[in-house]
């Protein structure tokens, strides 16, 4: 259901500011989401001013300063630092993407940090995703195929069979663009989102797969497919630069086909 | 699989209040916004139909209502609505067919819907207001 307002335990309240101990003429102020299950008290919104000459030039670097060096208790996934995980997916300064690969320096003034948007908030900036998961686990994502691969090798494709994956393998499900969706954020308990879509469609797309049938037949219901309408806010936010509306365009077109 | 103790009511992460609006996001709502202008206009319309079978009082009556002001206002809202209702229409059928799913064309298509739609509108009145003053 479409719900504008966060319920009253989701409002932000003004939190606490923390100055930089050492000055230069590269200070930036960075807003970060601060939520605390055990003091039951709503979320807030920390301000941390910080001094760029001591400080790595992503949005990353600045997070780990701050848990470093003014509060430890800041809560954020990270692990590869470099855009292939995809665990410090959250929302900057309005527009979700990785924090590891976003450069402080694209921020034109203060830095607002808060997690993945219309996600339940386990702690600061990490978000529940259990059910996203869930979701795209619901798409199978692995091969079918009744046949069993030859013994001596793997199972072949031309190359032009290959080339039909690319642009879809490369997803890192950092949920990026499933959380920018308008669509998902109303419906996202039966709409799949673009992330789970676009791995539909690399499955489907693919020369070995079996299963296409099968995977139409899955998405055939008025929510999980087509509760896409064409917004873009997916591709316009991918980290990778993929095109999920693309993907998710291509499955109505292959629905269409089928007719 | 985490799971919450059960007096823990996580709260949910801002999501309208924070994110940037953007032109994909702005013209989707506005195509939602315009469909619903349109509904409520075709009222209007079926109105103006019922009140010129009603006679030329009826009529006469409906005219002096509507073009007022106000009601001009209204008017060009709902051409408005129906010009960018049409041309995002155009632009949903062309993805629909597979094309323009890349973001710069996303971009230019989407501001070609927006000023096509306003030149539209103002040619629209242009042309009904010199009629109806006998310019034309």
């Amino acid at each position: 259901m479409v719900q504008l307002r966060l319920p009253p335990n989701s409002r932000i309240k003004k939190g606490k500011t923390f100055s930089s101990p050492t000055k230069s003429a590269h200070m930036k102020l960075f807003h970060i989401y601060r939520y605390d299950p055990d003091d039951k008290e709503n979320p807030r919104l920390d301000t941390y001013e910080l001094n760029l000459e001591e400080c790595g030039p992503m949005v990353l670097d600045a997070l780990i300063k701050i848990k470093n060096e003014v509060d430890p208790t800041l809560t954020f996934r990270r692990s590869c630092r470099e855009g292939i995980c995809g665990s410090c997916a959250m929302n900057i300064d309005g527009t979700n993407t990785l924090a590891c690969i976003k450069h402080i320096e694209e921020c034109k003034s203060d830095v607002k940090i808060t997690p993945l948007p219309h996600l339940y908030v386990i702690k600061d900036l990490v978000p529940d995703l259990s059910f996203a998961y869930s979701q795209y686990d619901s798409i199978k994502p692995w091969i079918q195929s009744d046949e069993t691969p030859p013994p001596d090798r793997e199972r072949l494709q031309s190359i032009q069979e290959r080339e039909k994956l690319d642009g879809l393998w490369e997803c890192i499900l950092c949920f990026c663009c499933t959380t920018s969706c308008p669509s998902y954020w109303w419906s996202g308990d039966k709409y799949l989102g673009p992330a789970t879509l676009l791995q539909s469609y690399r499955w489907i797309a693919d020369s070995r797969d079996e299963a296409t049938g099968e995977r139409l037949n899955a998405l055939e219901d008025p929510f999980k497919l087509y509760r896409c309408h064409t917004i873009m806010n997916c591709t316009n936010t991918c980290p990778k630069s993929l095109n999920p509306a693309k993907a998710i365009g291509k499955i109505k077109e292959k629905m269409v086909e089928r007719l | 699989m985490l799971s919450a103790p059960e007096d823990i009511k996580r709260p949910l992460s801002p999501h309208l209040q924070i994110y940037k609006p953007q032109i994909t996001s702005v013209l989707s709502i506005l195509h939602r916004g315009t469909g619903i202008v349109l509904f409520g206009g075709s009222i209007l319309w079926c109105f103006w139909f019922v009140s010129l079978a009603g006679g030329r009082d009826a009529y006469h009556h409906y005219q002096t209502l509507l073009l007022n002001p106000v009601g001009l206002i209204i008017l060009m809202g709902w051409s408005f609505s129906f010009f960018y209702h049409l041309c995002n229409g155009i632009r949903h059928l062309l993805w629909d067919i597979g094309i323009g799913y890349e973001m710069p064309t996303v971009r230019k298509s989407g501001w070609t819907v927006v000023f096509s739609s306003v030149l539209l509108t103002g040619i629209t009145w242009t042309i009904g207001l010199m009629k109806w003053k006998g310019l034309l």
